[in-house]
């Protein structure tokens, strides 16, 4: 899982049939020090965050699970939204790379 | 998800029997803001995208679980058509 922030939202008319209902967020993906890294994606979003919002998101198959027993086609889902984030300041010099998309 | 603009065809005669009648499309990956991207992804289109259109791509094995890709060798499917693109 990995930590981003809620940039944007996109509409969709013409979609799959299983993304009704959804919906989608433009996600930033942070550092555990909450700086900007790698490209901004698209999450659909299992717990209501807002613009904004400091959430954790999960990639692959398993972004799916969430809406079970509907399966939809979807690759990045919000699964949670952060209260805080603490790191110790030796995990910044030292912590390897967290987030590679 | 990414987003992607639609941005060519792919026409294929010998495939795997269970790629026989999806439509495949070049796609660019394009930021939110509307900036293009490096590299391009062949996908199998199933809403009926057109040249130009902004889409949703989905990657990996998740594609599968688009309309139409059950069981199908596929690891990028368009799964929806762009209407709007809201950045706070």
């Amino acid at each position: 899982m990995y930590l981003g922030r809620v940039v944007g939202c996109v509409w969709c008319t013409a979609k799959d049939s299983n993304l009704n209902g959804l919906r989608m967020l433009v996600v930033q993906p942070l550092t555990p020090e909450l700086e900007n890294t790698g490209k901004r994606l698209i999450c659909t979003d299992s717990t209501g965050a807002g613009a904004g919002e400091l959430v954790y998101w999960v990639r692959g198959k398993e972004a799916s699970f969430p809406f079970l027993p509907v399966e939809p086609p979807v690759d990045t889902t919000i699964v949670g939204i952060v209260d805080s984030v603490h790191v110790k300041p030796k995990a910044k010099r030292h912590g390897k790379k967290v987030n590679s998309c | 998800m990414i987003l992607a603009r639609v941005v060519g065809t792919v026409v294929a005669t010998r495939k795997d029997p269970r790629l026989e009648g999806k439509k495949l499309l070049i796609v660019k990956p394009v930021s939110p803001d509307g900036k293009d991207e490096a590299g391009y992804i062949v996908s199998v289109d199933t809403v009926s995208a057109g040249f130009r259109e902004r889409v949703l791509v989905v990657a990996g094995s998740s594609a599968r679980l688009a309309e139409g890709c059950k069981d199908t060798p596929v690891d990028s499917a368009i799964v929806g058509i762009v209407d709007e693109v809201h950045l706070d």
